[in-house]
């Protein structure tokens, strides 16, 4: 056993707290050592008197992902309920649907949903299309979260659910709901978490969301670093949490492994 | 508790029967059904339960038609052969919420009524335990408690010991013995010879999807007519002590 190793889940505080120190800085000597190499000294105080904007654009960005989680959601589910029913253009639509979203990049989603349907169905709002756009995007995740739950069912709970003499509608309300949901809920979060950072693609529509009030300060004042490192601290200041609550919510959730 | 079955067939997606046009009509207190693995045990036992509809001909217990309804469902009580606890409920609420949703409990009766059984199977520490948290033994008894609980006519259990351990075997069977001194019905599907001898007045010999032997339990078990059964007693006592 030496300070630097461990074999188990658990560490000991002492040796735990000596190993993280040791790698923060390790990572700050190599970002250090990058910008000594690049010739630049951090300055983040151009940053105080824009703090305004900044808050406009991250709580854009909360709205954005906040919106198209619920939207994304119902999408998600009607087509996981679409993907295992019995009407049949229904079924494939579904399928498409989740093949062709999940196959292509968000951004080649983002330009032909935008310029393309938004411009033809006359959806000129950019809140609106980023909305729609993220929720199509994400819808087809869930989609696949959703489904993926469904068929992780296991028969005999069904079964049990009938012996006890459950109508059809309490069967659904007090078995088959509460397990899928405690089945999904960790997944959802996880995906809420991935949501939000997806919504920064927005910005490629000019969506003045957290991203592109960053890129445009950075244009303005030439200070990339300072707004690409203010940029990460706060989406991992709304992703942090929600990863936190998703690992919460799986060990709460642990009997259905 | 009178069953009676007439011309029960059942096919799964147009394959071959599982029960091939299988007829009875007697008296059943406690009952037996053996054979071996896919002979239909488990599947009669679904249509009787009214898990699975059949394929054709009738049942009737004590007169009633038996159908996919939950009218049907409540009046009886099934135990599976692993599984059948729901995972989502603690052990106390595995029991209760049946007889709250099902049986018109209200929730104080329906915990009175869960925790006497549990305390007569020494299971009262369990109560708060999710199925995951339990023993494959633990597992079953509560589910037969869960089972009993509402006073079903009849008790129908789908090898409830298959899936256990000797050890586990014992105390779940045991469990069952003393629920049939009370007087409950049951119908079991089972592997355990020793059981089905000594607990079961009578019992049935699937093979095939037909009956082909049924009686007393001991004159079946000393005087085996067919060849099948002989065939199959010699092969499942083979090891026995």
């Amino acid at each position: 056993m030496s300070i630097f190793t461990s074999y188990s889940e658990k560490t000991h505080p002492f040796k735990a707290t000596f190993n993280l120190v040791l790698m923060s800085l390790l990572i700050t000597a190599l970002f250090w050592l990058a910008l000594s190499l690049v010739g630049v000294r951090l300055n983040f105080s151009f940053l105080a008197p824009l703090s305004g904007r900044i808050f406009d654009g991250y709580l854009m960005t909360v709205c954005l992902s906040a919106a198209s989680f619920f939207i994304s959601l119902l999408l998600g589910v009607a087509c996981a309920a679409m993907q295992s029913g019995k009407i049949l253009v229904l079924r494939y639509f579904a399928k498409l649907y989740v093949i062709a979203i999940r196959g292509t990049p968000l951004i080649m989603q983002v330009y032909l949903f935008f310029y393309l349907m938004g411009t033809a169905y006359g959806i000129t709002n950019r809140f609106i299309c980023g909305v729609l756009i993220l929720s199509l995007f994400e819808g087809a995740y869930i989609a696949e979260i959703v489904r993926g739950s469904l068929l992780s069912m296991d028969g005999t709970q069904l079964e049990a659910a009938k012996a006890v003499g459950f109508t059809k509608k309490q069967q659904l309300a007090l078995v088959v709901l509460p397990q899928l949901l405690a089945r999904t809920l960790p997944a959802l979060t996880g995906q809420f978490a991935s949501m939000i950072k997806d919504s920064s693609l927005l910005c490629m529509i000019a969506l003045i969301e957290l991203t592109q009030t960053l890129r445009e300060i950075s244009a303005m004042n030439f200070k990339m670093f300072e707004c690409y490192m203010l940029l990460g601290v706060l989406y991992l200041s709304l992703t942090l949490p929600i990863t936190y609550a998703s690992k919460r919510l799986e060990q709460r959730f642990d009997y259905e492994a | 508790m009178r069953l009676e079955i007439n011309g029960l067939v059942k096919a799964f997606d147009g394959k071959t029967a599982v029960l091939d046009y299988v007829n009875f009509n007697d008296d059943v207190d406690t009952l037996a059904l053996i054979g071996r693995s896919g002979c239909g045990k488990s599947t009669l036992l679904r249509i009787l339960g009214g898990l699975i509809p059949a394929s054709g001909g009738t049942v009737c217990l004590d007169g009633e038609p038996v159908s996919e309804d939950e009218r049907h469902r409540k009046k009886i009580g099934f135990v599976f052969q692993q599984g059948g606890l729901f995972s989502h409920l603690s052990a106390l609420d595995n029991i209760t919420l049946p007889l709250v949703k099902v049986h018109g409990f209200s929730k104080s009766k329906a915990q009175e009524r869960a925790f006497e059984l549990l305390d007569r199977f020494g299971l009262a520490g369990e109560a708060g335990k999710k199925p995951s948290q339990l023993s494959g033994g633990q597992k079953q008894r509560i589910a037969i408690a869960r089972a009993v609980a509402p006073k079903p006519r009849m008790l129908l259990l789908d090898e409830p010991t298959s899936a256990l351990d000797p050890e586990y075997t014992t105390e779940v069977l045991d469990m069952i013995r003393e629920l049939k001194d009370e007087k409950l019905s049951f119908i079991i599907a089972t592997h355990e010879m020793g059981f089905a001898l000594h607990a079961c007045e009578k019992m049935v010999f699937l093979y095939d999807g037909k009956i082909a032997e049924y009686g007393e339990s001991r004159e079946v078990f000393a005087n085996p007519k067919t060849s099948e059964l002989k065939e199959f007693l010699s092969k499942i006592l083979e090891w026995k002590v």
